[in-house]
């Protein structure tokens, strides 16, 4: 699986548009600029990108309560995504729906989703729909190790099989279920096994490894569309941050957060293995940093002068209309 | 015009949605039937009150979509695919089911539209068989419109008679909006007057069916034709009243409703669920907000007690409000 110039530098760059993305977003929680609960993707870059690189707007995704890196990866716009967790009216959603709601339906975005396997049924909805047109699109569901042992992510992997849809299941492992970990969630010692059992085939990844997730990504997707019905993709990988911003972490082992920054860090695989093909300069990854910091840079100072909703758009878009028409 | 059941009616109108537009399609457990089945008889169920009857044969297995028993997922694949432009109709089968399937129509599909600020629409159709009177006991008897209209971004309704459910069901599937539909299941069998040709009945407009001077009752869904049993025996006693059927829980024809009041000064709200955080409780609540200076006597609720509904057919009948309760309620509010 062989990728050109032009798709590297983009990869790259996507993924270190989420990692600024979500870094800038922790420091202006902390400074008490953004509300709600934020939770943040850093450190699992490399599986939004992996993903959505092999997907166009017609292909769907659905994410969930740690969505901004597969909205960005998807092709949300970065601005309207900073100006909606800063809640403006200017943002993607208006300000209703924050950063657990990121959504953008034109550009296959089917919302990120506050329930752990919210997103899987919907996620086959869409599939559906593809195989009823005969489209050749698919459906990708992002979900994480807690959403497995979720009832509704059993459903919707028995119900995809039944009805053959080109649904994807992208299970996300970064070990953590909120605080608790998948040794004492899981009580199964072969997850990929068990989701395996649903019928389908599952394609193992390093999620800390952009190469790795395109290329077992790359199977699944090729499975579903080509319509052979469903497909999942395992990949473990480490979360940088907390839960949610703010939270103590009291239950990382000492010097687990560092060991994955050095160790695990996608930005850090993709540039040595550049520096291994000698595909892309470190000059070239550098000047994209740049960018990425300027447009991030951008994003902020929009959303933090973007207009505030007024109180009469509390009521809109609740209906597209409501009582006799 | 040709008389058919409300099972018929709904039956008519989803033939008729399905034939008129490519985009809509019906899913759900055993809605075409017998799927993988020796006896070969795939499609020969059409769901466990027949609803969905002839669907599979007429329009095949990529429209008539039999699922497992996954409330979760039949709800969800229904908004995954109206979120991409396809116009569903999935079938829960009993009202009672919609707490197995909870998140998926509060938290996704009634919300989808406003947390992404507008920019998506969802229009998808779930069907659900409500109510008691079939001696089904407390997980198979519950009306749960009341429910659910609690929940902005879903549209409710509660037909009482096959006219109106052939209407309405074709207006909830034209519908951008999510639409639960609930058809009060010991209603199945009764008949009226249905047009063979599609027509709609827009949301939120009220049925008086019937005209009075000196009380205005609501009520919803099997109660509509027990409330017009009680107020024409109301008649011979002199006693005239405005029966009103709202039709649509959300949106409620609060209008049509307070105009009544206003003329008669008197109102009984009818309705088969609990009273607590109930419609009857809403529409006194309303009255007494918006009419109260109107109001010659106190409003009266009629609803089953605070409990689940009972097995055994005379606990049920007790249960239910029948049209001496109904009756009762009328004459206290005039005393």
């Amino acid at each position: 699986m062989s990728l050109d110039k032009a798709a590297l530098l983009r990869a790259y760059r996507q993924m270190k548009t989420i990692r600024e993305f979500e870094d800038r977003t922790h420091v202006e929680i902390m400074n008490g600029q953004i509300a709600g609960f934020t939770h943040l993707y850093t450190g699992q870059e490399a599986n939004a990108v992996g993903v959505c690189e092999h997907l166009s707007d017609d292909d769907a995704i659905i994410s969930t309560h740690r969505g901004h890196g597969h909205c960005i990866a998807k092709g949300a716009d970065v601005m309207g995504m900073m100006a909606e967790l800063f809640g403006s009216s200017e943002g993607l959603c208006k300000g209703k729906g924050g950063s657990m709601h990121v959504a953008d339906v034109d550009k296959g975005i089917l919302g990120a989703n506050g329930i752990v396997a919210g997103g899987p049924p919907i996620s086959v909805g869409a599939a559906l729909a593809a195989k009823i047109r005969d489209n050749g699109c698919v459906s990708i569901s992002f979900s994480g190790d807690g959403s497995v042992n979720q009832g509704t992510c059993f459903e919707a992997m028995n119900m995809a099989v039944v009805l053959q849809v080109p649904a994807v299941f992208v299970i996300e492992n970064n070990y953590y279920s909120e605080h608790t970990n998948i040794e004492y969630a899981v009580g199964c010692d072969d997850l990929k096994a068990r989701t395996e059992s649903f019928g389908f085939p599952v394609f193992v990844a390093d999620g800390s490894d952009f190469f790795s997730v395109y290329e077992a990504a790359g199977k699944a997707i090729a499975h579903a569309r080509d319509g052979n019905g469903p497909a999942g993709v395992f990949a473990e990988m480490g979360r940088f941050h907390g839960h949610f911003v703010g939270d103590p972490e009291h239950y990382r082992a000492e010097g687990e957060v560092k060991d994955l920054r050095e160790n695990a860090c996608c930005l850090k695989n993709f540039r040595a293995r550049m520096a291994e093909t000698g595909d892309l300069e470190q000059s070239e990854l550098d000047a994209i940093d740049a960018e990425v910091m300027t447009l991030i840079e951008q994003a902020v100072s929009a959303a933090k002068s973007a207009a505030r909703p007024t109180p009469e758009q509390v009521t809109e878009d609740v209906y597209i209309n409501y009582g006799a028409a | 015009m040709a008389e058919k059941t409300m099972r018929d009616a709904i039956n008519e109108a989803l033939h008729q949605a399905m034939a008129a537009d490519d985009s809509v399609f019906v899913i759900g457990e055993d809605v075409a039937g017998c799927n993988g089945s020796p006896s070969g008889k795939v499609g020969e169920v059409g769901g466990v009150f027949g609803v969905t009857t002839g669907l599979y044969k007429a329009f095949g297995p990529n429209r008539c979509i039999d699922t497992p028993i996954s409330e979760s997922a039949i709800v969800g694949a229904a908004a995954g695919a109206a979120l991409v432009g396809m116009r569903p109709v999935a079938e829960i089968m009993f009202a009672d089911f919609i707490g197995v399937c909870m998140d998926q129509i509060v938290n996704q599909m009634g919300k989808f539209r406003y947390m992404f600020g507008g920019k998506s629409t969802c229009p998808a159709v779930i069907r659900f068989a409500a109510g008691g009177g079939f001696s089904a006991a407390g997980q198979h008897s519950q009306a749960m419109y009341q429910i659910m209209t609690s929940f902005p971004g879903l549209k409710v309704v509660v037909p009482s008679n096959a006219y109106d459910a052939k209407g309405l069901l074709l207006q909830a599937i034209a519908d951008d909006d999510p639409v639960l539909f609930f058809e009060p299941k010991v209603l199945y069998q009764e008949a009226c007057e249905v047009p063979d040709e599609m027509y709609t009945i827009p949301f939120g407009e009220a049925a008086f069916v019937r005209e009075g001077d000196d009380c205005t009752v609501v009520a919803f869904g099997q109660m509509v034709p027990r409330a017009a049993q009680a107020i024409d025996m109301l008649e011979a006693e002199g006693i005239s009243c405005d029966l009103i059927d709202p039709r649509t829980t959300s949106p409620l024809d609060t209008a049509a409703i307070l105009e009544s009041v206003e003329a008669t000064g008197r109102l009984v709200v009818v309705d088969e669920a609990p009273p607590r955080c109930g419609l009857t409780a809403d529409i006194a609540g309303l009255a007494a907000d918006k009419a109260f200076s109107s109001l010659k006597g106190p409003i009266k609720q009629v609803c089953a007690p605070h409990s689940p509904t009972p097995f055994s057919p005379e606990l049920e009948a007790a249960y239910i409000p029948d049209a001496g309760k109904i009756i009762t309620a009328i004459k206290e509010t005039m005393a």
